[in-house]
């Protein structure tokens, strides 16, 4: 479906064009692009190319529709403008929504952002185990709940956010910095394809695009306007997902932070989120309970082994992930430290990481 | 005149043996020596024109033809001189031949006709043993190790005259004694209480020298990684003399060692620059490499993420089959590797705590890559060392967990498996191929229906399950139990990193 009017493929095609110039004119990574790309056709040109460029204007003048539906099409993507009903109403509200919301996978995913409410997943590239096991676990009971899990298929967090997503079945969403069909970090070519085929990816960029350093704060925005609720896993100061934590709380939506420990650099930015007042979220209740109310869905008791010697192992676990450390919390000697260790694992209450440490696992 | 003499050439780690005829006959005085001999076999024609003439011995100055046979096989070294000076004496008629074909002879000579010591007396004396010679003849410094042979008449001679002597029956053969073992190393006397705390890695230590199992150390730098792995061979059973047989064989050919039988395990711990040809053994004339130098010992691999993934890859075949085969030319050349694999890394690159550390995602990914895959699935145990509390390391020392009463714990559990392993190829647990494996240890129906249940399938290989298998067969040794409990396969599933790697 290419729904997107002229006029607003041409303001895509523009900033595409732009695109390489862009980055002079934004000096700083954290880039005001409200004010930018609020601008009329002519006078964006004007301010990121320093004057009138006959060229580009006559381009402009030229530009053909039918070529740019023609080339999406080919491209096997989708294209929706402002002006179209199926354009996402919470972007709308952005103070310089993207003129067309490029995207390729399913397309009832817009269906489904217009009807029930998403969450937009961010956090670090380098998550702790914990993180990631935390951002997986939303991922998945969100997915579960039939909640749009929006992200972008960065690595780390947002990798595991999709990934939760996809194995429970639920829909999820991927913003790119570039154009939609080029799957951007290459190492997540393997989610990229996941995510497509159950659910979409955008982008406000054409396809072909490549990503530009001022394409991902601007890629945030969309992710912040999609959303009811933006969730921060784990983020460093300065980071990208506090960027997309601004955009959504100067849309006056939910901002939601996952507490992380004190002395991880890596959740110094989602820590502070909570200090200036973004909802403490122990896990996916509640986020449900910021979506839809408190008590609007039961609260389920945490489940727990029946053995005592099990369920003293795993309260370690939740604190230290050394096996010996842990053997030392729990009071018990080495061997039957790992005995219990290898039983909770068998059981799926933990997991351990590539280099044998424990995480407690969500769900 | 025609004479034949018996010798061997030292082949991989064994020996393999070689007839040197010698053909006399009149013509102008030549020297020619044929059968595939490298420069130094070639060279033995100056050697032994010299011995013989400095042994006040006659030299044919006649037509000389000396064949090395078999005659395809590559004959390397300077081991050969002696069974042709012997050759020439007896086709010469210096000596008589009919004490020839039952006596070898092995070692170089130099030119004042003396005898020098060979490499790998003991492989010779095996190889003596095997051809069913009863005597065999070698130099001073060699005897003592060829004499460990008991059915083989080792008779030590010092100089060419001697030999000829004794052919001639002018002088009694004397036999050599086995020479003394050597008294228990420095290395052997390292004990447990130096490493504090680490009571994790320790019960892996334990388990991994009870059962012969591989294990990998994770901690950062300074926990005790190398420590506990160089206390390992303290806590391990001594050899049996047939195992000691082996170790020393393999010393002997390698020009290690001093002669005398090894009392202990040996301790290998190759730096992680090795080629995989040092790793596995090679090169033109196969020499055994650092897994074959480990044999019935440990091969220590410190800092294993920093070895090539050659090197590595290399080291699978070994580690499975506990042989390595070299093939050269037609022939394949199989060298022995059945050692306990000890491994050590740091968790990540930068090597600091998980807190600390401030290693990229990327970089991170490609370590945690190349740890994992093939040679970690065939890793039994993987403990976490963490760093040592600074409470540990002031506490005064204690005894408990001391290196000698883990031995003992070994040494008993060691000898359960033997009871149980009787007649098989297998020495420990470790040892034990799948199937001897699924016939030993049998598990109850409930256990069995616990493994299958494993809350992730991903959680054990095929190959996974036997070594979990193995590992809880040693943990129920070392408590000196029959059956395998419950807790053993729990213990033991813990200590294996499974596909949790693989994912990473």
């Amino acid at each position: 479906m290419i729904s997107a009017c002229d006029s607003c493929l041409r303001r895509a095609h523009l900033i595409a064009r732009l695109a390489p110039r862009i980055a002079g004119v934004l000096q700083r990574p954290p880039p005001p692009g409200a004010s930018l790309f609020a601008l009329s056709d002519e006078r964006l040109i004007a301010a990121v190319l320093g004057g009138a460029d006959v060229a580009l204007l006559a381009w402009l003048e030229s530009f053909d529709p039918a070529a740019a539906r023609d080339r999406v099409r080919r491209a096997q993507a989708w294209a929706v403008c402002a002006h179209d009903a199926a354009y996402p109403a919470g972007l709308g509200q952005l103070a310089d929504p993207p003129a067309v919301l490029f995207g390729v996978g399913r397309l009832e995913c817009l269906e489904q952002l217009r009807s029930t409410p998403a969450v937009t997943l961010v956090g670090t590239r380098r998550p702790s185990p914990y993180g990631s096991e935390m951002a997986r676990s939303l991922g998945r009971t969100l997915g579960l709940a039939g909640i749009v899990v929006v992200s972008g298929l960065a690595l780390g967090i947002d990798g595991d956010a999709h990934r939760g997503c996809v194995e429970a079945g639920g829909l999820p969403v991927a913003v790119l910095a570039g154009g939609p069909d080029i799957p951007y970090p290459r190492r997540h070519r393997w989610l990229y394809r996941q995510v497509l085929s159950r659910g979409a990816v955008l982008s406000e960029l054409p396809p072909r695009q490549r990503a530009f350093r001022w394409s991902f704060p601007a890629r945030n925005r969309i992710m912040a306007g999609l959303a009811a609720m933006t969730v921060v896993v784990e983020a460093a100061e300065p980071s990208g997902s506090l960027i997309t934590a601004d955009f959504a709380r100067d849309l006056g939506r939910n901002v939601g932070a996952v507490p992380g420990r004190v002395t991880n650099r890596m959740a110094a930015g989602s820590n502070r989120l909570l200090q200036d007042g973004a909802a403490v979220l122990s896990g996916p209740e509640d986020v449900l309970d910021q979506i839809y109310g408190v008590g609007t869905r039961p609260r389920q008791e945490p489940r727990l082994p029946e053995d005592d010697e099990l369920r003293a192992v795993l309260a370690a676990v939740e604190e230290v992930t050394d096996p010996a450390a842990i053997a030392g919390r729990a009071g018990l000697d080495a061997a039957e430290a790992r005995s219990a260790l290898g039983r909770l694992e068998a059981e799926g209450w933990i997991a351990r990481d590539a280099l044998g440490g424990y995480e407690r696992k969500v769900l | 005149m025609l004479a034949s003499v018996a010798t061997f050439a030292i082949e991989g780690v064994g020996s393999r043996e070689v007839t040197v005829e010698v053909d006399v006959r009149r013509g102008l005085p030549t020297f020619t020596l044929v059968g595939l001999p490298d420069r130094a076999v070639r060279e033995a024609r100056e050697r032994v024109r010299a011995a013989l003439l400095n042994s006040r011995l006659d030299f044919p100055q006649q037509r000389l033809t000396v064949n090395l046979a078999p005659a395809h096989v590559h004959k390397a070294g300077p081991g050969f001189d002696l069974a042709i000076a012997v050759g020439l004496l007896g086709a010469t008629g210096q000596v008589p031949e009919e004490p020839l074909g039952s006596c070898a002879v092995y070692g170089e000579l130099s030119l004042s006709g003396e005898l020098r010591p060979g490499r790998g007396a003991l492989a010779v004396a095996l190889g003596a043993r095997e051809a069913g010679y009863s005597r065999l003849a070698v130099a001073p410094d060699d005897a003592g190790e060829a004499a460990l042979v008991p059915e083989v008449e080792v008779v030590a001679v010092e100089s060419l005259e001697g030999i000829a002597r004794l052919l001639r029956g002018e002088r009694a053969p004397q036999r050599a004694s086995p020479r003394p073992p050597r008294v228990r190393s420095a290395a052997a006397r390292l004990d447990l209480a130096d490493v504090r705390g680490q009571e994790d890695a320790k019960r892996a230590l334990e388990i991994a020298a009870a059962g012969g199992h591989n294990m990998l150390m994770v901690g950062p730098p300074g926990a005790g990684k190398t420590m506990l792995a160089r206390r390992l061979p303290g806590i391990l059973p001594p050899p049996s003399f047939e195992e000691a047989l082996e170790i020393t064989r393999i010393g002997g050919v390698a020009g290690l060692g001093d002669g005398g039988l090894v009392s202990e395990r040996p301790f290998r711990a190759p730096h992680h620059t090795i080629s995989p040809q040092g790793l596995i053994g090679g090169g033109m004339t196969p020499r055994p490499g650092e897994v074959t130098l480990a044999h019935r010992g440990v091969l220590f691999l410190d800092e294993l993420a920093e070895f090539s993934r050659p090197a590595l890859d290399a080291l699978r075949q070994p580690l499975e089959e506990g042989r390595v085969e070299v093939t050269r030319g037609q022939r394949t050349i199989v060298f022995p590797a059945r050692a306990m694999v000890v491994a050590a890394t740091n968790p990540c690159p930068c090597g600091r705590a998980a807190d600390a550390c401030s290693c990229d995602a990327v970089l991170l990914g490609r370590y945690a890559r190349r740890l994992s895959g093939p040679l970690l699935d065939r890793i039994d145990l993987v403990c976490r060392l963490g760093p040592v509390a600074p409470v540990e390391l002031v506490r005064e020392g204690q005894d408990e967990g001391s290196s000698r009463r883990v031995r003992g714990r070994v040494l008993a559990a060691r000898e359960r498996q033997r009871r149980r392993l009787p007649g098989s190829a297998a020495l420990c647990n470790g040892d034990m191929d799948g199937r001897l494996t699924r016939r030993t240890v049998r598990l109850g129906r409930r256990l069995r229906s616990r493994l299958a249940s494993l809350a992730d399938p991903n959680l054990l290989s095929g190959r996974g399950h036997d070594r979990v298998l193995r590992v809880a067969r040693t943990i129920a040794d070392l408590d000196e139990r029959d059956a395998v409990a419950e807790r053993d396969l729990d213990e033991a599933l813990a200590y294996r990193l499974g596909g949790v790697a693989a994912a990473a």
